[in-house]
């Protein structure tokens, strides 16, 4: 399974779903990363952590540790 | 009265539309959480006036951290101090409506009437979004009214129909939740004691069984197992109806919003490559990011050192000239003369001739918030965060420690983890905040400048400026390892479109601040410079004038082979001769004074690090505030009479002040080791009496006398080692 933290950049991809016992899904999802929501891997930091994600027009900068959580299916 | 909230996602636009509203000043800045306490003013809208309520920024109800709590808690109206609004103005953003209005619904539950106020009209013109605004007041049953409130457009017509709605009480149209959940409500209330069932609202409820949230049970004396109880049998009853209890809310919201929202926006997707990506393309590089991040700290740090010598120099000037008009008026009473101008005027003018560096640290700051760099600063700096269990939301707070350590502990309230928070809250003093900024550039530009030049002077102000950090963050790694293990954190933060600031914002922001600095000379710092100079020149015994006198007079008698009465004659008519011995009285003077001899007793304390029983007293005296160790100095000399005609500039005295006696007499005091260890000294202790009070009342007073001994020590022991191995080299 692919998940957010698998694309590489300028790669788009919608969103699957969380994995489960994720206590952070919630806030993730009100910041927009919805189920079925289409996200774009924007860039990584220089440190190679955390990384930038667009999602309806806006950046949101994500841990990978997070970004691995969240299942996406390639379009 | 009646009280208007607003409310609305971080970063919308509340406090701008705020100041419009009130006329106040709040702080507005383009980055997520800049507003994090409730602030009230006043709204006059007709003939009436309505308290307008400013709030921090929530994606949601469901509180993650202590500003979040501040929205949930003002508009339940639980707390005792806090009364319910009677309208809640919501600001949303037009260029993200949707997610925007997530709020909006989660709100209406609580059966508050609300407005909606569509901001950033203007940037969604300019990104070709096209909002049906009579279509969304249909699907949200209330009021919408675009705006631009960085602009003022459209302000007229939202106040009109917040009048109106003061009367109408539109209520938004609440989202139809599915059999499941308001089973699971009923369920959550059964399993409730009889005594608060009827206390209980279906909003506090829907609180509790979508995010657990207790602080209704809290307040209402709920047994945590009653509690736990009923949270327990509305989340089953969500799972039975094939919700998950954790996301139901989120997920049916949405969905509801995509259905009745989704057909009033029209987004024109020909332009694809926003104007944001472009400069962050460079700003957030792979490779230049952390480059483009410290070359702007070095140019922010050479900036402030360089551009403000000239006005410096006026400055002084202006001093010096008021020193000599009022001293020649107050000639016949010597007591006062000395007050207004050994004193007051030297001591405040010691510290206001800062104020140029003031204000263009502030110009670099308010440009750093303004544009919108602030959230990417924090992207960089995220992993190396992480190392010490912190995130980038606890650099956003020390960034803006800079200016000042108490609006950065204020900004903590962002942070999620109550141990990161702490943690955040006691490394903001450690960040060199704008009163350090007059003791290094003193120091630099005294000792620095002249051995070195002004290019390494601009770049030791830009190092000095992370000592605090440095040193301070191998403690924090330590701590975390191994005491505090703080669990790893969600990072998760939206990153503003950049703006160019707005010039007007710029230059009252350093208005506001150059106002700030200038009151503070001339109220706090004026008052101890009165005490200073009150405990350098009493007790003036004129025994001590005598007992110099007779000395003098016996040295000079011994040096020339005179009589002692000749010797005391030649004092007397001989003008260098009387005027050396002015000084040497005055000087006695000064050593004999209550200070002076506090200075001296102390003095051992601080031999480690080079300093003479001045710059003790200096330190001491300046724990209050730091920068009234530049008053100090300047008064200390200035009394003891080493200010003479041609070098009134403080600088100049500093380096001609050589060690009376011991063994290093005859030597320069101010050495670049000892100069060092001031200013190390100055960069870790915790010399500011209103953040040990800010910390205390953010945490509680065990961290605040926590952080006042660690500070202090810390800065002893390094001045000690940065003046021994200074020695060394
Ligand atoms: N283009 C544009 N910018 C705006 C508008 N309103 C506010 N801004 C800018 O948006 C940024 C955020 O404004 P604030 O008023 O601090 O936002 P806030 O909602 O109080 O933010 P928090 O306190 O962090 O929740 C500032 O840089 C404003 O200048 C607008 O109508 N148009
Ligand atoms: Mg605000």
């Amino acid at each position: 399974m692919k998940t957010l933290n698998d694309l590489t950049q300028g790669q788009s991809a919608r969103i699957a779903c969380y994995m489960p016992k994720f206590s952070a899904a919630r806030r993730l999802m009100e910041l927009g990363l919805m189920p079925g929501t289409t996200v774009r891997f924007v860039k990584a930091a220089p440190l190679g952590d955390p990384i930038a994600l667009e999602v309806d027009g806006r950046h949101l900068s994500l841990r990978r540790e997070d970004a691995a959580k969240i299942t996406v299916q390639a379009l | 009265m009646v009280r208007i909230a607003l409310l609305g996602n971080p970063n919308t636009g509340k406090s701008t539309l705020f100041n419009c509203l009130t006329g106040l000043r709040q702080k507005v800045g383009n980055y997520p959480g800049v507003t994090v306490q409730r602030k009230v003013g006043r709204m006059i809208y007709g003939k009436n006036i309505a308290e307008i309520i400013d709030l921090p920024g929530t994606y949601s109800l469901a509180a993650d951290s202590p500003d979040e709590r501040v929205v949930v808690d003002a508009l339940l109206g639980e707390m005792e101090t806090v009364e319910r609004p009677d309208l809640v103005l919501f600001i949303a953003d037009a260029t993200n409506l949707q997610r925007n209005l997530f709020l909006a619904y989660q709100t209406a539950q609580l059966g508050i009437p609300m407005v909606v106020a569509v901001n950033h009209w203007d940037s969604a013109r300019k990104k070709n979004i096209r909002i049906d605004i009579a279509g969304l007041k249909q699907a949200l049953g209330v009021p919408v009214v675009p705006i631009s409130a960085a602009r003022a457009e459209g302000i007229t017509e939202l106040k009109e129909v917040v009048a109106a709605a003061l009367v109408s009480k539109p209520h938004l149209i609440e989202a139809k939740w599915p059999e499941s959940v308001e089973k699971a409500l009923d369920a959550a209330r059964a399993a409730l004691p009889e005594s608060v069932r009827g206390l209980a609202s279906r909003a506090v409820l829907h609180r509790s069984v979508f995010d657990e949230d207790r602080s209704f049970f809290v307040r209402h004396g709920v047994s945590p197992q009653q509690a736990s109880a009923a949270i327990d049998a509305g989340r089953q009853m969500l799972f039975k109806g094939g919700l998950n209890p954790g996301n139901a809310e989120t997920v049916l919201l949405y969905r509801e919003i995509k259905e009745r929202i989704a057909p009033c926006i029209e987004i024109d997707t020909t332009r694809s490559s926003s104007g944001s990506e472009s400069i962050d393309s460079i700003l957030t590089h792979k490779v230049w990011g952390l480059f483009a991040f410290l070359g702007l700290m070095y140019v922010v740090f050479q900036s402030v050192y360089s551009w403000a010598g000239p006005f410096m120099d006026l400055i002084d000037a202006g001093k010096g000239m008021i020193q000599d008009q009022v001293g020649s008026w107050l000639v016949q009473w010597p007591m006062l003369q000395s007050l207004a101008t050994d004193g007051i005027v030297e001591g405040v003018g010691a510290v206001f001739i800062f104020l140029p560096q003031i204000l263009i640290l502030f110009f670099f700051i308010t440009l750093l918030e303004d544009t919108g760099y602030m959230a990417r600063a924090a992207f960089l700096m995220d992993k190396l965060f992480s190392w010490c269990g912190l995130s980038g939301k606890s650099f956003v707070p020390l960034l803006s420690s800079y200016a000042c350590a108490i609006p950065g502990v204020m900004a903590t309230r962002t942070i999620q983890d109550p141990k990161a928070r702490i943690i955040t809250i006691l490394l903001a003093p450690f960040m060199s905040c704008s009163a350090r900024l007059p003791v290094y550039v003193l120091m630099i530009g005294a000792f620095i400048e002249p051995s070195y030049g002004a290019a390494v002077a601009g770049a030791t102000l830009f190092a000095m400026h992370f000592v605090g950090l440095l040193v301070a963050m191998p403690f924090v790694y330590v701590a975390n390892k191994y005491i505090l293990k703080i669990p790893p954190q969600t990072f998760v933060l939206e990153m503003p479109s950049y703006q160019v600031p707005k010039v007007r914002d710029v230059l009252l922001r350093m208005y506001n601040q150059g106002k700030e600095f200038v009151k503070n000379a001339g109220t706090v710092i004026f008052a101890i410079t009165i005490v200073i100079w009150a405990l350098l020149y009493f007790p003036r015994s004129e025994e001590v004038a005598e007992s110099v006198t007779a000395d003098f007079a016996a040295a000079q008698a011994s040096e020339l082979g005179v009589e002692q009465a000749e010797a005391l004659a030649l004092l007397e008519s001989d003008e260098e001769l009387a005027d050396a011995l002015d000084r040497r009285i005055a000087s006695a003077y000064v050593e004999q004074s209550y200070l002076g001899r506090i200075g001296k007793t102390v003095q051992p304390v601080f031999a480690w690090a080079g300093f003479d029983w001045k710059i003790t007293v200096g330190v001491i005296a300046s724990f209050p505030a730091r920068e009234v160790i530049i008053s100090t100095l300047g008064i200390i000399y200035s009394l003891g009479g080493d200010v003479d005609e041609e070098s009134g500039d403080l600088r100049d005295v500093m380096a001609n002040q050589k060690w009376q006696e011991g063994e290093k007499a005859g030597q320069p005091i101010f050495t670049i080791p000892v100069v060092s260890a001031i200013m190390v000294f100055f960069a870790l202790c915790q010399q500011c009496g209103a953040t040990v009070a800010v910390i205390s009342q953010e945490t509680s007073w065990r961290y605040g006398l926590f952080s006042f001994v660690f500070m202090t020590t810390l800065a002893w022991i390094a001045a000690i080692v940065v003046y021994q191995v200074g020695s060394l080299l």
